[in-house]
């Protein structure tokens, strides 16, 4: 019973003569919304191709719902066979520990870092020079997202930039929509860094984020930041925060919503829905004032399996790791979940605008910069996260606290 | 019905009168009896104090995701002290617990009262009051958020009926969004406060209605001042069972409002579930939960002492 | 000392017959407290009811008017979708099932042993160990996981039926004790002396004389075990094993990931379903619960 993968592992390849090198995997991630639990059958499909057969363990809620589970299986000696995980100093604790495979073997086999469209990507799975886990595709917040609709009913184009759309809430107020639609909880987390890195510009982001340089938090340039957060705040009316940022794909989609920063997985809830880009939607990356995007990759980890573990099931590990990052498996998977994939070379013809946009940020040099969960442990990103939940639900908090407040956990970061 | 609150006194095993050696006494004497009662030993000394102590130690270190830091002396409890979300956080769950635990009682025992005046359908009524207590936490906040979720519920409802002004936003109002958390806590705890109100109630002698009767004293201050003292046993374990659920309060939050708006619904149990899982800083996560513990220790030992400690004889 | 089978009966002041203002009043007070007890149930099973263009009008107390459907239930029961897999909340019903009942029976047994030996056979420390327990009671539970997981992986049990079983007699062990001790310590001592100077031992006079006086507190000690068990989350998903996953683990995936439009009906319905053994227990044995609480809690 408690090595179940091996154990289901091993009838199934007595039981089956036609697949010998098949194998159960059974595989744990987060991805549960309409676009996401898409894009994953993609992986999915191919591997089950391969004659193996992905058991799918889908946990809602990465920090209450998975992280948990994911950690205490690898912990008490019950792995899975792969698993999504937050990437960085996360793992770093179960990879001390011997409890993740070393794919560097394999990731030089293969030549990953030569096609990978910014080998920068495996700093986040990179531990004492060796390579732990497989990047799948590149994740930005950096996109602002606009409801066609919405801007017809009060008769004005569509913003080209973040400027034209901050000018145009009052109008937006008098039309009865809602300038800014916004998911509780977490998805107000990443519009900070967004802002940090589109209005106050790369290098501010860089200073602030890599240089952990206090000093630039109180420079001019973040508290123009920090006001355009506040503008923001100020926009926002706590009683039209929808539960899921689904919902706040439905509110653009119908008008009733002007605007949204959030991550480009929100596509993926568009593209459930049958929206096309220019037509219901329309979106900015960079907000539309910089040609530069902060981008984080989505990655797996193999746990590192029980002794005695059947041969098939580890090879069923290696052949999944080499096909996440496959072409074929690149290009269905990011073009359900709205995300970038870590390669260019391959045919993306069929991606929407708002794709080709961000492929074109993607191929030109330093394109791409290193994303904030990466500069940062996880435990800073908290700190930061309650600040901005604090300062975002607190209208009297003033831009000079939260900037003194900023600064001493920019000093304090690690 | 002499000795609520002293029970254990009248209990002593029969052989306590023999005078036996110490190792006697502690290897030999009811052996049986010792084996039965080991797995709540070592239950007790494994887990409830093993891993209390563990986990008091690694609150002492750089523990990140997993267990393995370097010690670190008070640093996390600095950085516990200074930061602001902590500070809410405790304000709000003593604002909160303080708030819970007298409206959870009060409203029980007025409620067991009602009850106790010889209703018809008495048991659909307890039923009713009671069946909010089989439900999970994040049902009930699932629940109660839909309820009180002004575009969806209660407000937008009554502004359909016409009263267009009528505002009910307190699960989105920083300074309401606790006492919209005390009407899912409360609705779903006083059920079962109500129940252990009545067993109270049914337990008292009916000769002291009688007395208090022949005595012309008002019904309310029999109740306030004979009935209520005589309850002292069943308000004790009551508040024992209500007191470390408000403590350990986080489903409801979390389904509830998942502490917001911004930080203003936080709890402890919260940042501690938080930093461990999410914040992947283990070392930040067990300091704040030794400092509950503490708090809790604080207010509940010299209590216990008096309550459960060893008894003189009678 | 209580006499357990009179308890039950009303014994407050005795109320004057017929309808006089008074008890207008208090009938009023209950109706009222009443429907704030049931409106989120209400909310509930009419939501639970309505197709999802009702729901959008946005009225979310008005019953369904339009047709009543049952398809929302039938959707959440077989089809809804927890990640790739589309099977509903059916498959891990079982698996609830298989988990709540060996750890309820264990659970209860252990702290009902426990419990009389504290109280019945007290050894030195016993105050002691009982205190330690109490106070436990107040520690949040995730804190204790790490530690559980490592205790489970040396016991060579993590991931099966046992280490969950394990972790919530553990986590039952404070309340169930304090129900168990203070029940004990209500019953009349003059039989267990007796049965001590007819020579009985820990067990027999555990088994004839304690427990067949003890039925309504293992009642109200399974209730609480059934519930608590139930509506858990972490502990099953966690030490469970994957071929265990509970029917919670389930429910979170539906109700909160959005599949494209979010359907509150399904949501509901799904909810109500995973809700429905507790509240059936509750329902079919709140009089056990009532008799038992009494009995047991009543000192302290």
């Amino acid at each position: 019973m408690k090595k179940f993968t091996v154990v289901a592992a091993m009838a199934a390849a007595m039981m089956s003569s036609t697949a010998a090198m098949a194998a159960e995997l059974e595989v744990t991630h987060w991805w549960t919304s309409g676009g996401e639990s898409a894009a994953v059958a993609e992986f999915a499909r191919l591997f089950n191709e391969t004659g193996n057969t992905w058991v799918d363990s889908a946990l809602a809620g990465s920090g209450t719902g998975a992280n948990p589970v994911i950690i205490s299986r690898i912990l008490g000696g019950d792995p899975m066979g792969a698993t999504q995980m937050n990437t960085g100093r996360d793992a770093e604790g179960l990879i001390q520990a011997g409890l993740i495979r070393d794919l560097t073997p394999l990731a030089e086999e293969e030549g990953w870092k030569d096609f990978y469209a910014d080998p920068g990507l495996f700093d986040a799975c990179t531990y004492d020079g060796k390579i732990y886990c497989v990047p799948v595709n590149i994740h930005s917040w950096h996109w602002l997202w606009l409801s066609t609709g919405a801007y017809e009913k009060i008769g004005q184009p569509v913003p080209k930039d973040w400027n034209e759309y901050v000018a145009s809430w009052p109008a937006l107020r008098e039309a009865g929509v809602v300038p800014f639609g916004l998911a509780a909880g977490w998805a107000l987390n990443g519009i900070p860094g967004v802002l940090l890195a589109d209005v106050g510009g790369p290098d501010l982001y860089m200073k602030i984020n890599k240089d952990h340089d206090a000093e630039a938090v109180r420079s001019p340039e973040f508290r123009k930041v920090a006001e355009a957060w506040a503008a923001l705040r100020d926009v926002v009316d706590p009683a039209e925060v929808v539960p899921q940022f689904g919902d706040v794909a439905n509110q653009l989609l119908a008008g009733e919503a002007a605007g949204n920063i959030h991550g480009d997985w929100i596509q993926g809830e568009f593209a459930v829905a049958g929206a096309t880009p220019g037509v219901e939607y329309d979106c900015l990356p960079g907000l539309g004032l910089t040609d530069r995007i902060e981008g984080g990759g989505d990655a797996f980890y193999f746990p590192v399996l029980p002794e005695g573990t059947a041969q098939d099931v580890l090879d069923a590990q290696t052949t999944l790791a080499k096909l996440l990052v496959s072409k074929e498996a690149q290009v269905a998977f990011n073009l359900k979940k709205g995300s970038m994939p870590i390669r260019t070379d391959i045919d993306l013809s069929t991606a929407n605008d708002c794709m080709k946009k961000a492929i074109t940020i993607l191929e030109s040099p330093e394109g791409l910069l290193p994303s904030g969960e990466t500069l940062n442990s996880s435990d800073t990103q908290q700190q930061l996260d309650d600040l901005n939940q604090e300062f975002f639900a607190d209208k009297s908090y003033s831009v000079d606290d939260y900037i003194e407040e900023y600064a001493a956990i920019i000093e304090s970061a690690d | 019905m002499t000795d609520i609150g002293r029970s254990g006194a009248v209990s002593r095993p029969v052989e306590a009168d023999k005078p036996p050696g110490l190792l006697y006494n502690i290897f030999v004497r009811n052996i049986t009896a010792k084996i039965a009662a080991s797995p709540m030993v070592a239950i007790v000394l494994i887990v409830f104090i093993g891993c209390t102590l563990w986990s008091v130690w690694f609150s002492f270190t750089d523990s990140r995701s997993l267990p393995n830091g370097d010690f670190v002396g008070w640093a996390q409890y600095e950085r516990l002290f200074s930061a602001r979300r902590w500070k809410i956080s405790a304000t709000n769950l003593l604002t909160y617990g303080i708030f819970s635990l007298v409206f959870t009682m009060v409203v029980g025992f007025l409620l067991a009262v009602l009850m106790d005046q010889k209703l018809r359908f008495e048991d659909g009524f307890r039923t009713i009051f009671l069946y909010p207590f089989a439900l999970s936490g994040i049902v009930t906040g699932l629940v109660w958020q839909w309820i009180m979720n002004p575009t969806l519920g209660l407000q937008s409802t009554i502004r359909g009926l016409g009263w267009t002004s009528f505002t009910f936003d307190w699960i989105t109002n920083t300074d309401m969004v606790l006492y919209a958390l005390l009407i899912a806590g409360t609705w779903h705890g006083t059920g079962f406060v109500m129940v252990l109100m009545l067993a109270g109630l049914r337990s008292i002698d009916g000769e002291i209605w009688k007395a208090a009767r022949v005595d012309g004293i008002p019904t309310w201050r029999t109740y306030l001042q004979i009935v209520l003292p005589m309850m002292r046993g069943v308000i004790v374990t009551t508040l024992v069972i209500v007191g470390s659920g408000i403590v350990r309060t986080y489903d409801l939050v979390v389904a509830l409002t998942n502490g917001g708006p911004g930080l203003s619904s936080e709890v402890p149990a919260k940042y501690v579930i938080n930093y461990m899982f999410t914040a992947g800083n283990l070392g930040q996560a067990l300091a704040a939960s030794t400092v509950m513990l503490l708090a809790v220790f604080v207010i509940l030992i010299p209590w216990m002492i008096i309550e459960f400690g060893p008894k003189k004889a009678h | 000392m209580a006499n357990v089978s009179a308890v039950g009966e009303p014994s407050g002041p005795r109320p004057s017959k017929g309808f006089n203002p008074k008890r207008i009043i208090i009938y009023g007070i209950i109706i009222v407290a009443a429907m704030y007890y049931l409106l989120p149930l209400y909310v509930m099973i009419t939501t639970s009811l309505k197709g999802l263009p009702e729901i959008r009008l946005g009225n979310i107390f008005a019953p369904p008017l339009e047709i009543i459907t049952i398809e929302p239930w039938v959707k959440a029961w077989t089809s809804a979708c927890t990640g790739l897999t589309c099977n509903g909340l059916a498959p891990g019903f079982w698996n609830s099932v298989k988990i709540t009942v060996p750890s309820t029976i264990i659970s209860v047994l252990v702290a009902a042993v426990s419990g009389y030996a504290l109280v019945n056979w007290r050894f030195k420390g016993s105050e002691f160990f009982f205190t330690c327990l109490l106070l436990g009671s107040f520690i949040p539970y995730q804190v204790m996981l790490y530690p559980m997981v490592m205790i489970t992986a040396q016991l060579k049990i993590f991931g099966t039926l046992w280490a969950v079983i394990l972790v919530h007699t553990v986590f039952g062990m404070p309340i169930l004790v304090l129900l168990f001790r203070n029940y004990f310590a209500s019953l009349p001592q003059e039989l267990f002396k007796a049965a001590r100077v007819d020579g009985a031992g820990f067990w027999r006079i555990f088994f004839q004389i304690m427990v067949p006086m003890s039925l309504p507190i293992f009642a109200v000690a399974i209730i609480l075990q059934v519930t608590g068990i139930w509506n858990d989350f972490l502990f099953g998903v966690v030490f469970a094993g994957t071929q265990n996953y509970p029917m919670t683990v389930q429910l979170n995936n539906i109700v909160n990931s959005t599949q494209g439009v979010r359907e509150y009906n399904v949501n509901m319905a799904a909810t109500i379903l995973t809700a429905a053994v507790p509240l059936i227990v509750y329902f079919v044995s709140g009089k056990w619960f009532v008799r038992g609480i009494a009995a047991g809690a009543v000192k302290g």
